[in-house]
């Protein structure tokens, strides 16, 4: 119990406060640069180079070679469509494929955006979204950590393939009434689109996700109910970027990890399964790859590798694993 | 919870297994329900929200949006806004109101070719051909032209000038004397973009856009006027009357729709009746 409340203490520890904390920093700060691009205000015109200095001389260079620079936005939209300055679309395919399903005929534009945005997460494992991306991630991250720190044991017991149901739930709607029913609904969408067009009373719905997930279910939305991250794991089956417990055997066993990661169910095979011949490869496509386990963990267990990596260890593990990793 | 069955016969893992499953289905398929009905409601748009140019019609419209607000940030005039949660209008979807910022009716329409599901058609490029809605002279106790002043700043602002709306010309029967001049809105030519309604001078506008279905009669699909389909057949459908046979004295005639009753005197001047019907009645006394 009294464990619980000092997570990552020996972390901060043995790596100083900015090492215990890098990949935690990295994500906020991916999360909230998504969110300022999409909010920049149009870009300027030629600026006075007497004022401005090189960036100023810099920036009119720019306007001369293209001019149709000036007064444009550098990201339109938000995640369910977007451009980035005026060449780059991006489309979100879970909202595309409702979409689809309400009889819609995409465009071009949305089929290369969609075209990327799967190449991507198939490359870097799908929910990189939610660790990386999506804004509701704060919400529950910050309910969890209030969580631990009020020592909130409780928890509603639903199952973690709930979600997968409801992901068939928002395809069905469309299919059946012609509307993308979910749009109506979904706090990822809502709060992102909230904060860069205004949010309305969206507000409730986002202090409702980080109630339910402080008080009724213990990473009850993100790990449990939302179709999104349901459907961007998915696309994280066969992903090469995966956290791999490089260093199982140093594993003192402290617990930290299963207490900051939001999918505490995807580590045990990777860390503990040694003995049963598993690879210490992170393989749950439901792991966002947000690397909390890294920065917690104190004798260094974890890293950010392919999900390649330790194959040949896992295959020589069953027999004389042990000699081969040093320390 | 996988702990727990381990030592457990397989069939009570299963039976676990499958009441859980039925539990969750359950619970979401509830779930899905409450959502459709609330969605049917929370989709229904209010009267003053009138959806960009090209949109589809409603019900497509929400299957087609997928509420990226591209189309917002391409409006050059920034009158597009999304409706947030808590607004009348289903929620992250495109609306202007009119009265506020109406659509300005750019000739590129930058907002339907950024738009990448087609809920903006893009096969609309003549911004003339849009119908956003519908513009309607609603309160004709307000609208100062009924009045006889001379206002006409709907007819002057309104970007399809002389078409969209014209100005009839009707007799004042307060000063006896004067003309009004009624604003008319014609369905054919009005893209419903809002100008009119935006200018009215009025405190409470008293034209206004309305969406189509709800600013425009339709004739049932038997009927047929008349006259149109006598000058489509080029001739009349039905048979023509016979020519009445009137029964008058001799040297009379009946012009119907014309002179009416003419009298051919044979050259004589003298009439078969007298032109003062006193003498008809004072003859009919003396021969008694």
């Amino acid at each position: 119990m009294a464990k619980q409340l000092i997570v990552g203490a020996e972390a901060i520890k043995a790596k100083g406060w900015f090492g215990a904390y890098k990949w935690l920093i990295l994500r906020r700060i991916s999360q909230l640069s998504i969110l300022g691009l999409f909010l920049l205000p149009v870009l300027p015109g030629r600026l006075s180079e007497s004022t401005g200095g090189f960036f100023a001389s810099f920036w009119n260079s720019l306007l001369d070679q293209w001019p149709s620079l000036e007064g444009m936005w550098v990201v339109k939209g938000n995640l369910a469509a977007s451009m980035t300055l005026d060449v780059l679309p991006l489309t979100d395919p879970h909202i595309l494929l409702q979409a689809i399903f309400a009889g819609v005929e995409p465009h071009r534009d949305a089929i290369i955006g969609v075209i990327i945005v799967i190449g991507f997460y198939l490359l870097v494992s799908g929910r990189v979204y939610c660790s990386w991306v999506c804004p509701v991630n704060m919400v529950t991250d910050a309910a969890s950590w209030l969580r631990r720190k009020l020592g909130i044991k409780s928890s509603a017991r639903i199952t973690r393939s709930t979600r997968y149901w409801m992901l068939g739930l928002t395809l069905v709607l469309p299919l059946v009434t012609g509307s993308i029913v979910w749009e109506l609904f979904n706090p990822v969408s809502m709060l992102f689109r909230g904060i860069v067009f205004g949010l309305g009373t969206a507000w409730v719905l986002v202090l409702s996700v980080f109630l339910f997930d402080l008080l009724v279910s213990k990473d009850g939305w993100c790990g449990r109910l939302c179709p999104v991250g349901a459907f961007y794991s998915l696309l994280g089956t066969k992903s090469p970027l995966r956290v791999v417990a490089t260093k199982r055997e140093a594993c003192d066993d402290c617990m930290d990890c299963f207490a900051v990661c939001p999918e505490a169910q995807v580590i045990k095979p990777a860390l503990k399964g040694e003995s049963k011949g598993i690879g210490p490869v992170i393989l749950s496509s439901n792991c966002t790859n947000c690397g909390r386990c890294i920065d917690v963990c104190a004798k260094d267990v974890f890293n950010f590798g392919s999900r390649f990596s330790g194959v040949e260890m896992n295959k020589v593990s069953g027999t004389a694993g042990q000699q081969h990793n040093p320390g | 919870m996988s702990d727990s069955g381990k030592d457990k016969t397989r069939t009570v893992n299963r039976r676990q297994f499958m009441g859980d499953m039925l539990k969750t289905a359950c619970g979401v398929g509830l779930m899905g329900v409450g959502l459709g009905f609330y969605a049917n409601k929370a989709d229904s748009l209010p009267a003053m929200a009138i959806r960009p140019p090209g949109a589809l019609p409603e019900d497509e419209f929400l299957g087609a949006c997928i509420r990226c607000g591209l189309c917002v940030r391409d409006c050059p005039y920034d009158i597009l806004k999304l409706g947030q949660l808590g607004d009348d209008v289903p929620t992250g979807t495109p609306y202007f109101t009119s009265r506020t910022g109406p659509c300005e009716m750019c000739v590129d329409i930058p907002c339907i070719p950024v738009c990448p599901t087609n809920a903006l058609d893009h096969s609309l490029t003549e911004i003339k051909d849009a119908r956003m809605g519908l513009a309607v002279l609603v309160d004709q106790e307000s609208c100062i032209a009924f009045l006889g002043l001379r206002c006409e700043v709907c007819f002057n602002i309104c970007p399809i000038r002389g078409e969209a709306i014209s100005l009839e010309y009707q007799h004042n029967d307060r000063s006896g004397k004067h003309a009004l001049f009624i604003p008319v809105v014609h369905s054919d030519a009005c893209t419903g973009c809002g100008l009119c309604e935006k200018a009215c001078i009025l405190e409470e506008a008293a034209i206004k856009i309305f969406p189509m279905h709800l600013a425009k009669g339709e004739l049932g699909r038997h009927y047929r006027i008349g006259w149109d389909e006598k000058d489509k057949a080029g001739k009349s459908l039905v048979t023509p009357d016979i020519e009445h046979q009137y029964n008058l004295p001799e040297g009379v005639r009946y012009d119907l729709q014309g002179k009416g009753l003419i009298f051919e005197s044979e050259g004589s001047d003298e009439l078969p009746i007298s032109s003062n019907p006193l003498d008809t009645l004072n003859r009919g006394l003396e021969d008694k």
